[in-house]
C-alpha cells in the first residue's frame, strides 16, 4: 500500500467503464483464497479427497471409449481411441468445469456481494482457478494413457501453456457472461447444463474433425472449443493443425472474453440490489 | 481546516420495490417489457422508492459519527454506497484513505473450513493483506477465545464462538475509515462489552468511524457526532446527547417511558418508570412499574402505592406494595427498587398521571408525592376495529362479548 491518499469518488454509474485492472491486481491475495477455498472445500469430507479429480474424467473415458470407441467404432485419426477420446476430454472437461462453476459462482457469492467490496470479477475468474487446479490433476491420466500407448508428443508439447490460455478464454468469457446473467435472470441456471451438453456435442471430443464435410467445416470451426480441441490433439498427439482454424479459435475466444467482460462490467452495479 | 476525508454531495438511491422486495426478474418479465417498450431501468414511478435523497454531510479526520434511525428509514443503504456495494442513482461521496466495512459479522465464512483457515479467508475478505493477518493471527484467537478450537471445522463451533470468531476478526482490522453496522450487537454479555471496549479502543486511536447502531447507548458513548435518518433524508446531525434525545422523541411520540425522578424531604425517588412491551403501553398486555427509592436512613418497612389516575386527576385504580407483598418487613437498607408486574394492563389508549405514596413507619415518612408523573396508553384495537375513546369507552378496558337475537315479544308500543 503506498503513503499517497486513496481518493474514491463514488457515483452513480454511467455508460460503461473500462475495466479497472489495477485494482483487480490489488485484490489479488482474495482472489487467490477465493479459489484455495473452492479447492480445499470441494474434497472435503470426502474420503477419496483430491483423487475424485482423477476419477471423475477416467471413468467418463472408460464409458466413452466402450460406448464411442469399442461399439460405434469412431474414426479416431488412426490413433488408439482412448487416447483420441482423452485428448479431446481433457480440454473439453477443463472448458465445461470453468463454465458451470464460474456461471453459478457469484450467485453462490451472495452474501458476500451484498456485505463487502471487491471487484466482483474476481468471483468467476477465483472459480476458473480452481479449475485449473483439476485440470492439471486430469493431465497425469494422459501422461499415464500415452506411455501406455507409447505415444510420444513432439514440440507440440510446449505450446500446453498456450492451449491452456486458448481453453480460458471462451470458458471465462461465456462464464463470466452467464454469471451475470443468472443474478439478472435466475432462467439461466437452468439452461446452462443443457447448453453445456449440447455444445458438448458440437464438439469433436468423442468423433473427429475429419467426420465432418469439408464443406462445412467453418460453420462448425465457429465453435471455439472445436478449434480448442483440435489444437489440443495436434499438439499433443501430432494431428493435422489448420493455423487459420487456430487463429479463428483465437478470435472466437478474445470476442467471447470481451463480449463476458463487457456485459458483466454493465450489470455488476445492479448485483446488490437485485441478487 | 484540513479537507473532510468523507464528502457527501445530494446523495440519492433510488430503488424499484420489485428489486427491493428480492422478486428477481425472469426472462419472461423481461421479454414482457421489451414488448411493451420498457427499458431494462425503466420503471413507472409508483414502484420507485427512493431510500436516501438529497443527502450531504462531512466527515473530518478522527471523528466518530453515528448513525441511527428508524428500519428501512435508509442508515444501511448509506453505508452501502460508502462502502461501494451499491451505487448512488444521484449526487455524489468522495473519500480519501482506505475504507473497510463491517456490515455484518463473519462474511465468507466458510463451514467445511477450520477456524485457522477461515480466519485468513474472512480477513482477506474483509481486505486485510496475509503478512497482516499473519501479524494479528494471535491476537484474533485469544480475542476470540477458541485457540483450542483452531483446527477444527467451524460448522462444529457453537454459534456464539462463531460469532466471537467472527467479531475477532473484523475488530482487528484497521483501515483509515471504517464502516460499521450494528455488528454490536452479538454475543453474550460479557462479549458484548469486550467489543464495547474493542470499538472504545478503536475510536480512541483516531480512525475515522461511521457507526450504525440501534443501541443509543452505544452512539453516545462512542460517537463525537451524530446523524439522524429518517425517510431517506438527513433529520438531525449534531451532538450526539441531542440527536439522540431527538430520536427517542421521534420513535416514541408521547407513548415513551422517560424515568421519572423526585426529591422530598428525607426520602428521594430516584426513578419511577413504566413500560410494556416493545417499549409501548397497550391494552391488555403487560406492564412493569419500575420505582427506584432512597431514603435518608435505613428502613426495614418501605412501602410505595401506585395512583393510575386520568388526566382529569380522577383514580382509577391503585396498587400498593404492601398489600400485593401480604407484609411490609424486608430486610433493612438504605434503598429500595420496587418492581410491579400488572399481567393486563386494563386502561384504554390516552393519557395518564401516575401518582406515588412513599411511607415508612420506621423513619415516619408517609406522603404523597406532590408531582404526577404522566404517561401514555397506546392505541390498540380493543373492541373489534374501533378505535377507542374516552368519551364512549372511558379508561377502562374489558373483556366483553355480545350476542344479538332476533325477538318477537316485544313491541314498541304505539307501532
Amino acid at each position: 500500500m503506498s503513503d499517497t491518499t486513496l481518493i474514491k469518488v463514488i457515483r452513480p454509474p454511467r455508460g460503461w467503464w473500462s475495466i479497472n485492472w489495477a485494482e483487480i491486481w490489488r485484490y489479488r491475495e482474495l482472489l487467490f483464497f477465493l479459489a484455495w477455498r473452492d479447492v480445499k472445500v470441494r474434497y472435503k469430507q470426502t474420503t477419496l479427497g483430491i483423487l475424485w479429480a482423477f476419477i471423475q474424467p477416467f471413468v467418463q473415458l472408460v464409458i466413452f471409449s466402450i460406448v464411442f470407441g469399442r461399439f460405434a467404432k469412431m474414426n479416431s485419426d488412426g490413433l488408439p481411441y482412448p487416447v483420441f477420446a482423452y485428448a479431446g476430454l481433457l480440454p473439453w472437461h477443463f472448458f465445461a468445469e470453468t463454465l458451470n462453476r464460474s456461471s453459478g459462482s457469484v450467485l453462490g457469492s451472495t452474501s458476500l456481494i451484498t456485505k463487502v467490496y471487491f471487484p466482483r470479477l474476481i468471483i468467476p475468474i477465483a472459480a476458473s482457478v480452481s479449475c485449473c487446479v483439476d485440470f492439471l490433476i486430469a493431465i497425469g491420466i494422459l501422461v499415464g494413457l500415452m506411455v501406455y500407448y507409447g505415444i510420444f508428443p513432439g514440440f507440440g508439447i510446449l505450446a500446453v501453456p498456450l492451449l491452456i490460455v486458448l481453453t480460458l478464454m471462451p470458458a471465462l468469457g461465456a462464464g463470466i457472461l452467464l454469471s451475470a446473467l443468472t443474478v439478472m435472470f435466475r432462467d439461466v441456471k437452468y439452461v446452462v447444463p443443457f447448453a453445456v451438453q449440447a455444445w458438448f456435442f458440437a464438439t469433436p471430443v468423442v468423433y473427429s474433425v475429419s467426420v465432418v464435410p469439408a464443406r462445412y467445416r467453418w460453420v462448425f470451426m465457429l465453435n471455439p472449443m472445436s478449434g480448442v480441441v483440435s489444437a489440443y490433439r495436434a499438439a499433443l498427439l501430432g494431428t493435422s493443425f489448420h493455423w487459420t482454424y487456430a487463429a479463428l479459435t483465437l478470435v472466437l475466444g478474445i470476442v467471447l472474453l470481451a463480449w463476458g467482460l463487457f456485459l458483466f462490467r454493465r450489470m455488476e452495479r445492479y448485483f446488490a440490489d437485485v441478487i | 481546516m484540513k479537507e473532510p476525508v468523507i464528502k457527501v454531495r445530494r446523495l440519492g438511491k433510488k430503488y424499484r420495490i420489485g428489486l427491493r422486495r428480492e422478486r428477481y426478474r425472469t426472462l419472461r418479465d423481461v421479454i414482457g417489457e421489451w414488448l411493451s417498450h420498457q427499458g431494462m431501468a425503466s420503471g413507472t414511478a409508483d414502484d420507485e422508492i427512493w431510500a436516501l435523497r438529497d443527502v450531504s454531510f462531512d466527515v473530518h479526520e478522527g471523528e466518530v459519527l453515528g448513525i441511527i434511525g428508524r428500519n428501512g428509514a435508509g442508515k444501511s443503504t448509506l453505508l452501502k454506497i460508502l462502502a461501494q456495494i451499491t451505487y448512488p442513482t444521484e449526487g455524489e461521496v468522495e473519500i480519501r484513505g482506505r475504507v473497510g466495512s463491517l456490515l455484518e459479522v463473519g462474511t465468507g465464512f466458510h463451514p467445511e473450513l477450520t477456524g485457522r483457515e477461515n480466519i485468513f479467508l474472512n480477513g482477506a475478505i474483509l481486505g486485510m493483506t496475509r503478512p497482516e493477518i499473519t501479524r494479528k493471527f494471535d491476537q484474533i484467537v485469544a480475542f476470540a477465545e477458541v485457540d483450542k478450537f483452531l483446527d477444527t471445522p467451524i460448522k462444529r463451533y457453537s454459534s456464539g464462538m462463531q460469532m466471537r470468531l467472527a467479531f475477532a476478526v473484523a475488530a482487528h482490522l484497521d483501515p483509515e475509515i471504517l464502516l460499521v453496522d450494528e455488528v454490536l450487537a452479538v454475543g453474550d454479555v460479557a462479549f458484548q462489552k469486550k467489543c464495547l471496549n474493542k470499538m472504545d479502543e478503536v475510536t480512541t486511536k483516531g480512525r475515522t468511524v461511521l457507526l450504525v447502531s440501534h443501541n443509543l447507548e452505544a452512539i453516545q458513548h462512542l460517537c463525537r457526532r451524530a446523524l439522524l435518518i429518517d425517510r431517506g433524508a438527513i433529520v438531525r446531525i449534531g451532538d450526539p446527547e441531542q440527536v439522540c434525545d431527538f430520536y427517542r422523541q421521534l420513535v416514541q411520540g408521547a407513548d415513551g417511558n422517560r424515568a421519572f425522578s423526585y426529591e422530598g424531604g428525607n426520602y428521594k425517588i430516584r426513578s419511577v418508570v413504566i413500560e410494556g412491551e416493545g417499549g409501548i403501553l397497550k391494552t391488555f398486555a403487560p406492564a412493569v412499574i419500575t420505582a427506584d427509592v432512597a431514603f435518608a436512613k435505613k428502613c426495614s418497612d418501605p412501602h410505595v402505592h401506585l395512583f393510575f389516575r386520568n388526566a382529569d386527576g380522577t383514580n382509577i385504580f391503585g396498587l400498593g406494595s404492601g398489600d400485593l407483598a401480604g407484609q411490609t418487613v424486608v430486610q433493612a437498607s438504605e434503598s429500595f427498587r420496587f418492581v410491579f408486574r400488572i399481567d393486563e394492563m386494563p386502561l384504554l389508549s390516552g393519557d395518564y398521571q401516575l401518582g406515588v405514596k412513599v411511607r415508612s413507619y420506621d423513619l415516619g415518612i408517609n406522603e404523597i408525592v406532590p408531582v404526577e408523573f404522566p404517561f401514555r396508553v397506546s392505541q390498540t384495537p380493543v373492541y373489534g376495529t374501533t378505535p377507542v375513546s374516552t368519551r364512549w369507552h372511558g379508561n377502562v378496558g374489558v373483556r366483553a362479548s355480545v350476542q344479538i337475537l332476533p325477538s318477537r315479544d316485544l313491541k314498541v308500543q304505539g307501532a
